[in-house]
């Protein structure tokens, strides 16, 4: 168990180490870091915008709930949703939520180019394969994941804002009084720094599990749920880790 | 020329290669034939350096093959082609896009320069008006076709087919088979071809190679394929009663 573990992380560095070698052919891997950057990120918005109001609306809703308390004044209440959504939600929950979405793709769409020869072909013609398929990806997540988690941001503070309006549980002044007050900028560099770390995480991850499948359409599949499973995990262990470093 | 000398290779512990030779002549269809998991597709496949051989030596002229670098490699697989068992055709890109990979990749041309060469391809695999199709909109002939289109883009020296035939009806099978000799010849390629397709050995077999359990069993050509001794040969060759009456007049 550990040495396969440690084989797989040693393969997976190997792995990077071709994937970011010079490129073949820059233009051509603009190109796909262009074609990347909408499949990967600019169709994530959706999912984003949905999930982010939700989440913002319910955080909102729950701090209304548990500090029903005289003593403390309701701007609090958005006080608390904004570092909530900033601090953790929109940059961890999303990435986790984009490790299922994004994760999944790449290591199925990698994963299927294996096992149908497609990586065998790019070989074949003296492309390198890792740098062409994956670069591009990581490119793209890393350049557009931020944007994402800065539309997470503030669609979950509307969230937030609409709903706990709409319920009743705060009034619009105190709620807008709260989410400015005492506010931090660093915490959003501290989100979009975790957010990259994620970003980098989700692709490279996600791409090795794909880049290693041996078989047919059943170990894509299971390529496909290791590649969330482990993301995911990687996500958490990382977000210790950078808390730590980033907050203390 | 290719001249491959004993080579080896082992995988997950089991030997799939033992001490196989041979020679494939420029401007011929070399034919690797056996049963399937004989090994012919590893042969190929370490043959073209998708497989890193244990022991043994793979020229290509007079350059020693597998003891070339990644970079070193590049250079010798600008002069190669494959058309893959599958076809191995790039899902997310067109039929044109496809052919103008290798074009894209490794050569200095305008756009016009390789749409013309791409069209030249596909017009020569007899594919016309269907540069804008994707891949799942092509019959399993068509794909073959654009394969062998995009494996002769760069126009290659050597050219390397994994069972061209599989999946095919006979009538496709005849084209295929009739199409990749005669672009062997047209572009004087080594051309090496993975197949188990009695059809294909009746009409390609110029030089052909017979492999069995890893390792090779015979060698000679498509006349010689009738007057064989090997017995292992015959029992692949001639498995069935149709076949064997054909032996028989034969001999």
């Amino acid at each position: 168990m550990t040495f396969r573990f440690l084989s797989g992380f040693g393969a997976y560095w190997m792995l990077l180490g071709k994937v970011f070698s010079r490129p073949e052919k820059p233009v051509i891997y603009y190109r796909q870091t262009m074609k990347e950057l909408v499949s990967l990120g600019l169709r994530s918005i959706g999912i984003v915008i949905i999930i982010s109001f939700f989440m913002g609306a319910v955080i909102t809703l729950q701090t209304a709930y548990n500090t029903e308390n005289p003593i403390y004044p309701t701007y609090l209440i958005g006080l608390g949703a904004r570092d909530s959504i900033i601090l953790e939600f929109s940059s961890t929950i999303v990435a986790l939520i984009l490790a299922g979405k994004v994760g999944s793709n790449i290591a199925s769409e990698i994963g299927t180019m294996r096992v149908t020869e497609q990586i065998d072909a790019l070989e074949l013609m003296g492309v390198n394969s890792a740098s062409y398929i994956i670069l591009p990806k990581v490119v793209a997540t890393l350049i557009f994941n931020p944007f994402l988690t800065l539309i997470s941001i503030i669609t979950g503070i509307v969230g937030g804002w609409i709903v706990g309006t709409t319920a009743g549980v705060i009034t619009s002044s105190d709620y807008i009084y709260g989410i400015q007050y005492a506010f931090i900028p660093y915490y959003i560099t501290y989100a979009l720094i975790k957010t990259l770390f994620f970003a980098f995480i989700i692709t490279t991850v996600s791409s090795y599990q794909g880049y290693i499948v041996e078989g047919g359409s059943l170990e894509v599949g299971r390529a496909s749920t290791k590649a969330v499973v482990y993301s995911s995990v990687f996500i958490l262990l990382v977000n210790v880790i950078l808390t730590q470093l980033l907050l203390s | 020329m290719i001249r491959v000398e004993n080579i080896s290779l082992s995988l997950g512990g089991r030997e799939v290669l033992k001490d196989v030779s041979a020679v494939f002549d420029p401007g011929k269809t070399n034919l690797i034939i056996g049963k399937s998991g004989s090994g012919k597709t590893v042969f190929l496949k370490c043959i073209v350096g998708l497989f890193e051989i244990d022991s043994g030596a793979i020229w290509y002229g007079d350059v020693l093959f597998n003891e070339l670098d990644f970079r070193a490699r590049k250079e010798i697989r600008k002069e190669m082609g494959m058309l893959f068992q599958g076809s191995a055709l790039f899902d997310s890109m067109t039929v044109e896009e496809n052919v103008r990979f290798p074009l894209d990749m490794f050569t200095t041309m305008s756009y016009g320069e390789k749409l013309e060469r791409v069209n030249f391809c596909l017009e020569r695999v007899n594919i016309t008006d269907s540069n804008s199709l994707l891949p799942s909109e092509l019959s399993g002939g068509m794909k073959k076709r654009v394969a062998i289109a995009r494996a002769i883009a760069l126009k290659p020296r050597y050219l390397f087919c994994d069972e061209p035939n599989s999946g095919l009806d006979p009538k496709t099978s005849i084209v295929i088979d009739e199409l990749i000799r005669e672009i062997t010849v047209e572009l004087n390629m080594t051309t090496i071809v993975n197949t188990h397709d009695m059809n294909s050995v009746m009409e390609n077999g110029e030089k052909i190679i017979f492999i069995e359990e890893g390792e090779k069993c015979w060698e000679g050509n498509k006349s010689q394929i009738l007057q064989s001794d090997c017995k292992l040969l015959n029992e692949f060759v001639f498995a069935n009663a149709l076949a064997k009456q054909l032996k028989e007049s034969a001999r």
